[in-house]
C-alpha cells in the first residue's frame, strides 16, 4: 500500500504542478474560460453537470465493454487459429498488419452511413483499433514457447493440443495482459471517437455538443472522466492479472 | 523395471548442410548405466531427440527389448538439459505432467508422484512454486518428473551441467544411490569425466561431429560407489582411458 503511494506521488505532484501553472496563467492572463477555462471552473461545472456527464458515461462504458469483448474473442480466436495452422499464420498475420494502417479517421464516417448510428458502428470502430495489440501479443506469446519445452512435452506423448493446454496457453498469459493493457486504453479513446463521429449518447457525442456551443470548460471535464475511466481500467487488469497469472514475477522496484 | 535393453543402430542424422551423426551404435543392458561424453556440439542432445523419437533419423534404428521402436517416444523417459519446471504448476503438479499427460487423472497421477517425494529430497516442498527451489532441488524435480513415468530408458541430458560443484556432487551420490535402489535403465550425457565415472558401468566416447562411437570403456568398480573411490588408481586409470580417447577423437 505504502509502496504504491509511493509509485504515485511523482505523477502526481507533476499534475499538482501543472494544474497550479494553469490556474496561475488563465487567472493572471485574464483568458476567456470559452478558449481556456481554468481548472478549478472546470471541476465546477464538471460538478454542476454532473447528472448528464453520468449519463454519458454510463453508454460509453457500455460499447466499450461490448466493443472490446468482441475484440478480445476475436482476438482470441483468430490467434489459437494461427497457433494451430501455418497456413492461416501466413495468410492472417499480414493482414492483422494491414488492418492497422487503415485510417479510421475515414473508416468510421462510413461505417455510420453502412450501420447507422447504433451499437454496431461503434463496436466495429473499437474491435478494430484493439484487436491487433491483443491478437498479435497472443500470437507471438504463443510462438515464443521454447522449443526444448514442446521437445519435453511431446517426449511425454502430448498431443498437439496438450502441448497448447499445458505449455503453450499458460506461457503466453503474461504477455496477453501487457497487450491487454495496451488494447484497454485504445479501447477508451476507440469508444469516444466512434461516437464523437455519430451516437446518440456518450462521452464523445457529449463533448462534440458541447464544443460546439463553446462549453471548453465541460469538454475538458469529459475529458478529465475520460482518462479517469482509462485509468481505473488499466488498473483492473493488473488485479485481474493477479488472480489469473499468479506466478508471474513481479516487476523490478524502484526505490 | 529391469527391461529395457536398448539398441542403437547405425543411426544417422544431418540438418540441412550439416551432418551430425554418422552412424552411431552401441547398447545398453537392462538396469545397466551408461554415460555419454564427447565434445561439445557433437551432436549428443541431437542423438537424444532421435532416441526418443522427438526426430527421425536419416538412416538406422532403434530397438528396445528387441523391437524396432524408431519414431516412438513411449519406451523413453527424457530430461533435457534445461530442468523446465513450469511457473504456473507447483512442484507435484510439475512432477505429474508426464502422467496426466498420458491420461491419467490428476488425482491419481499426485498419489503416484507424492511417495517419491522423501527419496528425492523433495519432501514439504510439494505446494512449492519451482521458482523456491534452489537449484539441486529443480533438478531433482525434474528427475522425479523424468521417472515417475514408469518408461523403460531414462534419457538425461547433463542433468547437473548447471549445478556448483559441491551441489553437483552431492546430486552424483545421491543419484548413485536411488538408481541403486530402483534399478533403472539410465542414459547419461555429460562433460565431466569425473561424473561419468562415478556414476557410470560404462561409458561411450563420440568423436566430434559428424559423430560416431570412438571407444567404450568399462568401469569396474565396485557398487555402490563412494566419494572415496574418486582418489583410487582404478578410477583414475578409467578417468585417463576416457581423456586419451577423447583426444585421440578430434579431428587431426
Ligand atoms: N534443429 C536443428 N536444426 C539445425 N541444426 C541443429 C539443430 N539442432 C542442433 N543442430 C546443430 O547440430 C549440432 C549438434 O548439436 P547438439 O545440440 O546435438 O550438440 P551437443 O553435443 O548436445 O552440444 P552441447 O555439448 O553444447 O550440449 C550443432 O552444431 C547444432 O547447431
Ligand atoms: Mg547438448
Amino acid at each position: 500500500m505504502i509502496r504504491t503511494l509511493r509509485r504515485l506521488a511523482p505523477p502526481l505532484v507533476l499534475v499538482a504542478l501543472g494544474l497550479v501553472a494553469w490556474q496561475w496563467y488563465v487567472t493572471a492572463a485574464d483568458v476567456r474560460p470559452q478558449v481556456l477555462p481554468s481548472p478549478l471552473r472546470v471541476v465546477e461545472q464538471g460538478w454542476a453537470f454532473r447528472d448528464q456527464i453520468w449519463a454519458n458515461t454510463v453508454p460509453t462504458l457500455q460499447v466499450t465493454a461490448v466493443g472490446f469483448t468482441v475484440s478480445l474473442v476475436l482476438g482470441w480466436a483468430l490467434a489459437i487459429a494461427v497457433d494451430f495452422s501455418p497456413w492461416l499464420r501466413r495468410a492472417l498475420v499480414p493482414l492483422f498488419v494491414a488492418s492497422q494502417t487503415l485510417p479510421i479517421v475515414a473508416i468510421a464516417p462510413l461505417l455510420i452511413i453502412w450501420f447507422g448510428f447504433g451499437l454496431l458502428p461503434k463496436v466495429v470502430v473499437i474491435a478494430l483499433v484493439t484487436f491487433f495489440p491483443v491478437t498479435v501479443g497472443l500470437v507471438e506469446g504463443f510462438a515464443a514457447t521454447d522449443r526444448q519445452a514442446t521437445n519435453l512435452l511431446r517426449s511425454m506423448g502430448a498431443s498437439r493440443w496438450e502441448q497448447f493446454r499445458y505449455v503453450r496457453l499458460p506461457g503466453a498469459l503474461p504477455r496477453f495482459f501487457t497487450s491487454l493493457r495496451i488494447g484497454i486504453t485504445y479501447a477508451v479513446t476507440g469508444a469516444i471517437f466512434a461516437e464523437y463521429v455519430g451516437a446518440t449518447a456518450g462521452l464523445g457525442i457529449f463533448m462534440s455538443v458541447q464544443r460546439n456551443s463553446f462549453r471548453t470548460d465541460l469538454v475538458l471535464a469529459a475529458v478529465v472522466v475520460t482518462a479517469l475511466v482509462s485509468v481505473a481500467l488499466f488498473a483492473l487488469t493488473y488485479l485481474v492479472e493477479r488472480l489469473v497469472v499468479p506466478w508471474r514475477p513481479r516487476e523490478v522496484r524502484h526505490g | 523395471m529391469g527391461e529395457g535393453k536398448l539398441v542403437l543402430d547405425g543411426l544417422r542424422k544431418a540438418f540441412p548442410g550439416l551432418p551430425v551423426l554418422d552412424g552411431v551404435a552401441f547398447d545398453v543392458a537392462p538396469g545397466e548405466f551408461v554415460s555419454l561424453i564427447g565434445p561439445s556440439g557433437c551432436g549428443k542432445s541431437t542423438l537424444f531427440d532421435v532416441v526418443a523419437g522427438l526426430e527421425t533419423p536419416d538412416a538406422g534404428r532403434v530397438l528396445v527389448d528387441g523391437e524396432d521402436t524408431t519414431g516412438r517416444v513411449d519406451p523413453f523417459a527424457y530430461m533435457p538439459q534445461r530442468d523446465l519446471l513450469f511457473p504456473w504448476r507447483t512442484v507435484l503438479d510439475n512432477t505429474t505432467l508426464g502422467l496426466e499427460v498420458a491420461g491419467m487423472s490428476r488425482r491419481a497421477a499426485r498419489e503416484r508422484a507424492r511417495p517419491l517425494f522423501a527419496p528425492f529430497g523433495l519432501a514439504g516442498f510439494e505446494k512449492a512454486r519451482p521458482q523456491e527451489l534452489s537449484g539441486g532441488m529443480r533438478q531433482r524435480a525434474a528427475l522425479l518428473r523424468t521417472v515417475v513415468q514408469d518408461r523403460a530408458v531414462l534419457l538425461l541430458d547433463e542433468p547437473f551441467g548447471a549445478l556448483d560443484s559441491l551441489t553437483r556432487t552431492d546430486m552424483q551420490t545421491w543419484l548413485e544411490g536411488v538408481r541403486a535402489h530402483y534399478g533403472w535403465t539410465v542414459l547419461l550425457i555429460t562433460h565431466d569425466i569425473r561424473e561419468a565415472v562415478f556414476l557410470s558401468d560404462r561409458v561411450v566416447v563420440l568423436a566430434p561431429r559428424p559423430t560416431s562411437v570412438v571407444r567404450e570403456v568399462a568401469v569396474d568398480l565396485p557398487r555402490p560407489r563412494t566419494v572415496e573411490m574418486i582418489t583410487s588408481a582404478r578410477f583414475a586409470a578409467v578417468e585417463e582411458e576416457l581423456l586419451a580417447a577423447l583426444r585421440g577423437g578430434r579431428a587431426p
